[in-house]
């Protein structure tokens, strides 16, 4: 009998680009029914429910009003800190979420893992897209802040870069499912990693502009500003705090070097990813 | 002539044995400097046969090494062998939880695999919404589950708590529960693995019925792995043999389990005193023979109408005592048991100090051919166990009759002939 009689053919070795995209695709079921869970359970037996979804962005933000704002005195050029460091963290909530959630695929869910197969895809994609229901309702939070600022100051310039957004979220969900996999696929057989993405995650927002504008790096580093530019995320958080309040540096290549690196490291992600999924269970 | 629907061609899996550390990074090493450079896995060329009761050489041990079998399609194919011979390790490759070193496996249509108790559960989540989950972590669509979940609330019997979170559930529901979703995945080759343990004994005649249902009535393929004998008897007809990670012999599955069992006895040499238990502390056994013989296996030639047993040791102080033998079938089912002091009040007594039992023990007249497993005990009846020796031996019978007439087959007549 030839190979094509048979519908699946289990070894070892495959080709490094066969992503098996269109598996995941044959379950997307399972993809929809992943999401519902992660949403449903997330307030089941709490009693303020999905309002706490509002409750740690408001908190951050006061924080960061007080602390960056008000004694550190780091400049916010000129919008009001509220719309400023809500717009940098909504933005950065979602990345880091999904980074530090995606990372940790194999090690929670080892158990199933070990039981049965699914394609393992499965599980980080159902990451970015419940937590972009999340990312979505700490939206409307910000749009609520932004226009109460809008009808009292009156003084955004809102531009067209705001159609951009969508690109933008994209471009976080793929750079945090990236970074996640790639991780992720380390960590099952080298612990080390998880020790490092704690604390890594926290240094990696003073490397991006949540708390600062870019434009005052620019200013006072000017010969430093690479590390800031080169950070991929860096362009998409200037670009969203540009398109809303047209303050921020807005650059097409920054932008499309992040969009560049967005693709790369989600290609990167799911390669090493299909390459652990089949015998992590034997390292984990 | 029927399809193959499986084929194993020179499946193998190695392990590493011990703890991960710097010295796994050093052999990634390896290996990634032997690709770049066109050669082999250096460490595919080492590794012994997995017998896990030696002390190997390398810390690389195959758990499955030149399996090569192929399945057609509606067979139900029984595994079995001791822990450790690779059965699981087998359909975990098959349905890829993990990936083979080397060789292929070849599969024709659908596998699912049914899995241990609410793996994949949510507690928080409803019994419906689980439905709906473990459903299609299975491989599942939306829509089929629409289709068949009247049927599955239906046999699982919970239709009162589906919209409950199983975390409310006993864990018999929750058994139940998933052993629905999986029965009515309709898959083409369905993989069992030792699941059936738990559950009532209502709903375990259920699951076997339907997973009967499947094979027979439906034409799909079963492999069943199992340590519940009789269970594998009664579903499959083809049995696989596993020993040490490798194949020992594939046929039918009465000839298999009976190859199973004997290899179970004479693979590692041991003595019937590796199994006795002194529950009683001024008791000391040292020595236990039964047929003559120390060993834990031994044969009951044709003609032998007589089983002689023989106990020595030292007793601190004085016991009453009496000796129970127990005769069962290669499952586990008794079918004679010889208790003077629990039927006829026979209690013997020994002094303190050195002390030798002996008893024979009558034969039936005629006995079959096969296994008999033995259970022996000193007890005081309704008192206490002073020694236990749960299976401490097993007696292959050549299968007799005395004096004329035709000598059992076992499988049909029942073990003795009265």
């Amino acid at each position: 009998m030839s190979d094509k009689n048979w519908d699946l053919i289990i070894q070892n070795k495959s080709s490094l680009f066969r992503l098996d995209l269109h598996e995941v695709w044959r379950y997307r079921d399972l993809l929809r029914m992943y999401v519902k869970r992660d949403i449903i359970t997330f307030y089941k037996q709490t009693i303020l429910g999905p309002m706490w979804f509002f409750i740690q962005p408001i908190m951050t933000t006061i924080m960061f009003m007080f602390v960056f704002g008000g004694i550190a005195g780091i400049s916010t050029d000129g919008v009001p800190q509220a719309v400023f460091y809500l717009a940098g963290l909504v933005c950065w909530n979602y990345f880091a979420d999904c980074l530090t959630k995606c990372s940790d695929t194999f090690n929670a869910n080892q158990q199933i893992f070990g039981k049965v197969y699914f394609p393992r895809l499965i599980v980080p994609f159902s990451i970015v897209i419940s937590n972009m229901v999340k990312m979505g309702i700490q939206l409307v939070l910000f749009l609520v802040v932004y226009a109460y600022y809008f009808i009292v100051l009156g003084t955004f310039e809102i531009n067209w870069t705001i159609v951009l957004f969508p690109l933008l979220l994209l471009m976080l969900a793929s750079l945090g499912l990236g970074f996640g996999l790639v991780i992720s696929s380390l960590t099952t057989k080298y612990r080390d990693l998880r020790f490092l993405i704690t604390f890594g995650v926290q240094l990696w927002m003073y490397a991006t502009p949540v708390i600062y504008p870019l434009s005052v790096m620019k200013q006072n580093y000017p010969d430093k500003i690479w590390v800031i530019v080169a950070n991929p995320l860096t362009a998409i958080i200037e670009t969203f705090k540009y398109g809303f309040t047209g303050v921020g540096v807005f650059e097409w290549n920054y932008l499309l070097y992040s969009f560049v690196m967005s693709i790369a490291v989600l290609l990167l992600g799911i390669i090493v990813f299909n390459r652990v999924q089949k015998s992590f269970m034997d390292v984990i | 002539m029927s399809r193959k629907v499986i084929e194993f061609d020179n499946v193998g899996k190695q392990y590493v044995l011990g703890t991960i550390g710097t010295g796994t990074l050093s052999q990634d090493l390896n290996r990634w400097w032997a690709r770049i450079r066109g050669k082999e896995d250096p460490f595919l060329k080492i590794g012994e046969v997995n017998d896990r009761t030696k002390k190997g050489e390398s810390n690389f041990v195959w758990a499955l090494k030149d399996i090569n079998f192929s399945v057609d399609e509606g067979d139900v194919v029984g595994i079995i062998g001791k822990n450790g011979a690779g059965k699981s390790t087998l359909l975990k490759i098959l349905s890829r939880v993990t990936s083979p070193t080397v060789g292929t496996i070849k599969v024709k249509g659908r596998i699912a695999s049914l899995l241990e108790v609410g793996t994949g559960f949510h507690p928080e989540m409803t019994g419906r919404e689980n439905i709906y989950m473990n459903g299609t972590i299975m491989g599942m669509t939306k829509t089929e589950i629409d289709r068949k979940l009247d049927e599955i609330v239906d046999f699982a019997g919970v239709e009162k708590y589906l919209d409950t979170p199983v975390k409310r559930y006993s864990s018999g529901m929750m058994v139940r529960l998933g052993f629905a979703i999986a029965a009515h995945l309709e898959p083409e080759i369905l993989v069992v693995d030792e699941v059936l343990a738990v559950g009532d004994a209502e709903f375990q005649k259920k699951a076997i019925g339907k997973m009967q249902d499947v094979s027979k009535g439906e034409g799909r393929t079963v492999l069943f792995v199992s340590h519940n004998m009789a269970a594998v008897r009664s579903l499959c007809k083809k049995g696989i043999v596993m020993k040490n990670g490798g194949i020992d012999s594939i046929g039918d599955i009465t000839s298999a389990i009976e190859r199973y069992l004997k290899n179970n006895d004479d693979a590692e040499n041991v003595n019937i005193i590796d199994s006795v238990k002194c529950l009683k502390s001024t008791l000391h056994i040292e020595s236990v023979e039964i047929n003559e013989t120390s060993k834990a296996h031994s044969i009951i030639r044709n003609g032998q109408d007589k089983l002689k047993v023989r106990i020595t040791g030292t007793l601190d102080e004085a016991l009453d005592y009496d000796l129970m033998l127990i005769l069962k079938n290669e499952i586990g089912m008794p079918y004679a048991t010889y208790a003077p002091g629990h039927y006829r009040g026979e209690i013997q007594h020994l002094e303190k100090g050195k002390f030798v039992i002996e008893r024979i023990i009558n034969l039936p007249m005629i006995l079959a051919k096969g296994i008999l497993k033995v259970d022996l005990y000193l007890h005081h009846p309704m008192v206490e166990y002073q020694m236990m020796a749960v299976d401490c031996c097993s007696l292959e019978s050549e299968g007799f009759q005395s004096g004329y007439g035709r000598a059992l087959e076992h499988q049909q007549n029942g073990f003795m002939g009265l």
